[in-house]
């Protein structure tokens, strides 16, 4: 029973996705021109994105969190929260891209939208070599809490603002979020769409917790060793 | 705190007028990279290249010349404002300090660029509000990012790895008022990209204001 209480959310999890994956390709889907049967790709590349989403919103709470108490863990946390991010959003790029290369002609367009999550991206990485470039622990935590609000910030306000410079994107969803609109999305597809949206995010959230304990093992092992 | 602010831009003034030899590299740094370009270029350069090459350039000039802002000060001296200064007066005057010395290179650069590779600029003025709005958006946010750098290794790399993402957002808006300004736009019709401008910065401001004393305990 124990086994249940602890984890009936991956199971739930494991089977809305295991569902998502089966209906998404199966299911009747509406036939648009140029999209076709891509459309389907939209399970996926958005649930990567809305996953990372809030990976990053997570990273950000441990940060600020790291900054009220100073402690560790959440420090930890927020870095492995912005690696598992980082694999979401790579993801998200790669089914976009090949999205793109089937209804748009290219792997790349320059459209804001694409542009901001490439920006994001650079973003996170370079949080990632800040602190592959401090060596004391306290101090780096310090640092990259830091830096990773300051970036969090930026990095809204330009997914919000760069859109509304240019004339207009091709990608879908130029107001609030992406497919989420009533009008947006065909009814034949919500009844995928929702539960992908929730099972990628379990399975973000399910990830972030397997990464956490390995890295937590690892830095106690790197401890136990250093006071030999 | 004001009069904090005052007297720490007063000591960097100062500063930087007995050791000159850092503002002249900087802005011979300016000087090579337009003069490299007018090389490179020979002349057969359209208006949007222009704008984004100006810009690219005054890019990297501000990340040299802000590099060296919180590099300079050694461990010592840090210790010492520590017992006088709130941490804000600090970062508040390097700020004001970063901007006054960009608006400088600034208007010196765009003098030099001008005069090898031409002026297009039909709105000038517009052009010089854009750029001094620009720089003082620059400067808050390099001079955190130099903050944070300072504290690591290899901080030149570092300060150009933070800063680009951070300040792609404000580059964008700048080349996008600054190509409007070229092609003759007047003040009324670019006020909203101003006020993003204005936003931008005042955004990093605030949040320089309330993280940088995170920073700088030890």
């Amino acid at each position: 029973m124990t086994f249940l209480r602890n984890n009936w959310w991956k199971i739930i999890g494991v089977l809305i996705l295991l569902y998502v994956i089966a209906g998404g390709l199966l299911f009747e889907a509406p036939q648009l021109p140029v999209i076709r049967e891509t459309v389907r790709n939209i399970y996926f590349h958005v649930g990567m994105w809305f996953s990372m989403m809030f990976i990053l919103f997570m990273s950000l709470f441990f940060s600020l969190r790291y900054l009220r108490y100073f402690r560790p863990d959440d420090d930890l946390k927020a870095a492995t929260a912005v690696k598992t991010g980082l694999v979401f959003g790579t993801l998200g790029l790669l089914t976009g891209m090949i999205w793109a290369q089937n209804t748009w002609g290219s792997y790349w367009v320059n459209d804001p939208k694409l542009n901001g999550a490439a920006v994001g991206m650079l973003t996170y990485l370079a949080y990632m070599v800040l602190r592959g470039s401090v060596d004391e622990h306290d101090k780096k935590a310090r640092l990259a809490a830091v830096y990773n609000i300051f970036a969090f910030v930026l990095f809204f306000v330009f997914i919000m603002i760069l859109p509304r410079l240019s004339q207009g994107s091709i990608h879908p969803g130029i107001e609030g979020n992406p497919a989420l609109s009533a009008g947006d999305l065909d009814p034949r597809m919500r009844k995928v769409f929702f539960p992908a949206i929730a099972g990628w995010m379990i399975m973000a959230w399910w990830l972030f917790r397997v990464y956490y304990r390995i890295l937590r093992l690892r830095k106690n092992i790197d401890e136990l060793n250093e006071n030999d | 705190m004001l009069s904090e602010i005052g007297h720490m831009i007063r000591k960097e003034i100062t500063l930087e007028w007995r050791e000159k030899s850092a503002f002249n590299g900087v802005l011979l740094y300016l000087v090579s990279t337009v003069f490299v370009c007018y090389l490179s270029f020979a002349r057969l350069i359209d208006v949007p290249t222009w704008n984004s090459l100006f810009w690219i350039i005054m890019l990297f000039a501000s990340i040299n010349a802000v590099l060296k802002s919180f590099l300079q000060e050694r461990d010592g001296r840090l210790l010492y404002y520590y017992t006088l200064l709130k941490p804000q007066s600090i970062i508040n005057a390097k700020i004001v300090y970063n901007a006054v010395l960009m608006a400088a290179l600034g208007m010196a650069g765009l003098l030099v660029f001008v005069s090898f590779m031409g002026n297009p600029v039909q709105n000038m003025p517009l052009f010089v509000l854009n750029m001094l709005l620009g720089v003082a958006g620059f400067s808050s946010v390099l001079s955190m990012v130099s903050a944070i750098a300072s504290k690591a290794r290899n901080n030149f790399t570092l300060m150009a790895v933070l800063s680009f993402p951070l300040v792609l957002p404000l580059l964008l808006v700048l080349i996008k008022v600054s190509a409007a300004a070229i092609g003759g736009a007047g003040l009324v019709e670019e006020l909203p990209n101003l006020l993003v401008i204005v936003l931008l910065a005042g955004i990093t401001l605030v949040l320089s204001n309330i993280l940088f004393p995170y920073i700088w305990k030890e």
